[in-house]
């Protein structure tokens, strides 16, 4: 890819939306060392969205979209659910797939793009809600996991099927009352990151987006494994404060107290996973 | 017609690129005897084809097979088992859409496992092709021919061609990658046989020399961004903006499902050059019984034409219908001009074909429709029972 495809044709400048001129004007574009630490001071990608005032996730995409160590040819594939309203709004390609279907359609279009551009780097990133990835989408996740997709999977757990009006979700903890779960939910919250880990992921993270710098490590970490390796994949936790009944205030503390207990920081990395991280430190990448 | 201005240009399978004519209707063809499983092969094989993903189902397992064969000898790019339809038909989009050119196959229950793809195909203006081996549809469990789920398939938005044997299958597959690729097209089209009868079957058929190929798709034709980061604007998505709630989403929506099937209507000029036609005629021009009949179906039509002729003196004669989206109204109704009775024989239970016939001629032709012989869940429909239908039919 040439950066010059995302330079805005200057006799238009004028007349396109502002946001989009302070954006090309003010992006972190082209440089792998870009960060959480540039969101202060640039544009990440990202104007505005459609989520909740005050909704974790939109913290989680911004960090995020600030860690993507290549944007400028990194594909992302989400699919229906809250994600799903974020992503008209993004500056990369984007795909919306169907429910449950973004691991398959990630990995068609990685597929191809090796096999179109087999000398450059294209990374392909799937972020989608609990309910596609593990309850409508489990199958596909976990298919992708088993073929050992060069595909970085990003979850947004927010323990619940937010965007249809807050049913309980695989990922629901035990007794939880939502709807569809009028007495409580009836299973355990499914270990997604340990399905992962069985299934064949190199790199695995569960973890709040309460630290910023750690979502940035984990981000670059899971995409440079998934890039020379194979599968990564990365749990968030970014409760619904909305179908929980806190104020749109209340996330970051949710998140904090989380932290230290179901959603207690977790990482595992495969042995060829160590190397690529050791490898990418070394070029003061990571 | 000329070849591509470079000769000496080539595939990435080392195929001399020629123009869609000259492979069609040019090239010097020898005889071969095959099934319809393996001219898929024999297609594919000059297609220039980027991507499959395959699922086994019979009785397409066998021409997945031979696909899986091409990609080991270098002439498919990507190659491999999904985990099930609903899965192929997602990766195959992923495939399409990142610019690779790309074919599927799939059979009776596996197209309905697969189903909210199609309309997101479409919707996505993915030119693919999915190779339908039409099939029974369970409950109770049957693997035997049948077409019921072509019906389904008709407002999916996708084209859907009609094949009647192993020669037009391998004419159909390299014609249906040039129509569906073209810009102001660009949809996906799914080309039907009846599986069995031609899956299986081995037949004469025409081939023209494996060492050349259709030119590679282009995906920077596309009319929609191909999701390879190579082109601008930079900032996209695949889908028409209508995760909103306003007037604009919802007159973006509605725009982009009409224009879904204007494309298809768009493909009508390309179909009828490299199908010769959308339609095709058999038996006596001024016939007041005709059958309107696609796939094997009309196959059995001719025969029964020719027994009518033959033992009762009876003139008929077959319109068959080569594509049924774009559905082939003027064809058909010119064609059925002079008709008394029109027969529409189907191998399926609900007479989807008989729908669209009625649909099609309505206030448009005096003749009386006949929904039938239709048979269902394997019957064959051999040409003595067409023939008995229409000596009951038109004696009463």
């Amino acid at each position: 890819m040439s950066m010059k495809i995302y330079q805005l044709n200057e006799e238009f400048r004028n007349i396109v939306p502002q946001e989009i001129v302070a954006l090309q004007e003010n992006a972190t574009w082209g440089n792998p060392k870009r960060g959480v630490m540039d969101l202060p001071v640039s544009k990440e990608l990202l104007e505005e969205h459609s989520l909740c005032a005050g909704c974790p996730e939109s913290a989680a995409l911004r960090y995020i979209l600030a860690s993507l160590p290549n944007p400028e040819d990194t594909i992302i594939v989400n699919s229906t659910g809250c994600t799903s309203l974020m992503f008209p709004h993004i500056a990369l390609h984007t795909v919306h797939s169907l429910f449950g279907n973004q691991n398959s359609v990630a990995t068609g279009i990685k597929r191809t793009l090796e096999w179109r551009f087999p000398d450059k780097t294209k990374d392909v990133v799937v972020l989608a809600g609990d309910g596609a990835t593990v309850d409508i989408g489990l199958d596909y996740t976990l298919q992708s996991f088993f073929r050992q997709e060069k595909i970085t999977t990003i979850c947004f757990d927010n323990e619940v099927y937010a965007n249809t009006g807050g049913q309980e979700s695989g990922l629901t903890p035990k007794g939880h009352v939502f709807k569809m779960a009028p007495k409580g939910k009836q299973f355990e919250k499914v270990p997604m990151w340990q399905l992962a880990i069985d299934s064949g992921c190199h790199y695995v993270a569960r973890l709040t987006v309460s630290s910023p710098k750690r979502v940035e490590k984990v981000i670059k970490e899971a995409i440079y494994v998934a890039r020379e390796v194979g599968p990564t994949y990365v749990h968030l936790y970014t409760p619904c404060i909305l179908e929980i009944g806190l104020n749109s205030d209340d996330g970051l503390e949710e998140m904090r107290g989380r932290d230290k207990e179901r959603f207690k920081f977790f990482e595992y990395k495969s042995p060829e996973a160590e190397e690529v991280i050791k490898k990418y430190k070394e070029e003061g990448l990571l | 017609m000329e070849t591509i201005k470079n000769k000496s240009q080539t595939n990435r399978a080392g195929q001399k690129i020629v123009s869609p004519d000259y492979l069609l209707f040019e090239a010097p063809r020898t005889k071969h005897f095959m099934t319809g499983s393996e001219v898929t092969k024999e297609a594919v094989k000059r297609a220039s084809v980027d991507a499959s993903v395959s699922y086994p189902i019979t009785p397409q397992s066998e021409a997945a097979h031979l696909i899986g064969e091409l990609w080991a000898e270098g002439y498919v790019g990507v190659y491999f088992r999904g985990e099930n339809e609903f899965g192929v038909m997602s990766e195959v989009v992923g495939c399409s859409i990142a610019g690779g050119r790309t074919i599927t196959t799939t059979s009776g229950p596996g197209t309905l496992r697969a189903f909210e793809n199609f309309p997101m195909w479409a919707g996505t203006r993915a030119p693919m092709q999915l190779v339908l081996m039409a099939r029974g549809v369970n409950s109770p469990l049957t693997i035997q021919p049948d077409n019921l789920e072509v019906g389904f398939l008709l407002d999916t938005g996708c084209m859907i061609w009609y094949a009647e044997n192993v020669q037009e299958l391998f004419d159909m597959i390299l014609a249906g990658f040039v129509v569906a690729e073209q810009p102001d097209v660009h949809v996906p089209v799914i080309t039907a046989v009846d599986g069995f009868f031609v899956s299986h079957t081995r037949e004469a058929v025409y081939l023209p020399p494996d060492d050349i190929a259709l030119p590679p798709y282009d995906p920077y034709k596309s009319p929609m961004p191909v999701i390879d980061n190579e082109i601008p604007p930079g900032r996209f998505l695949r889908d028409p903006f209508v995760m909103k709630s306003n007037y604009t989403s919802y007159a973006t929506h509605a725009s982009w499902q009409w224009e879904v099937r204007s494309a298809i209507e768009r493909s009508r000029p390309y179909a009828k050059h490299y199908l010769k036609g959308l339609t095709e005629e058999f038996g006596d021009k001024d016939a007041e019984i005709v059958f309107v009949a696609a796939g094997t179906a009309a196959a059995q039509s001719k025969e029964a034409v020719r027994l009518l002729e033959a033992e009762e003196g009876i003139k008929a004669k077959v319109v068959k219908l080569k594509t049924i989206r774009p559905f082939p109204y003027k064809e058909l109704e010119e064609a059925v001009k002079n008709a008394k009775y029109i027969f529409v024989p189907e191998f399926n239970v609900v007479g989807w074909l008989e729908r669209e016939v009625r649909k099609a001629l309505y206030k448009k032709s005096n003749a009386e429709i006949i929904g039938t012989p239709r048979v269902a869940g394997g019957m064959t429909m051999p040409k003595e029972a067409i023939v008995k239908e229409v000596l009951e039919f038109i004696r009463k």
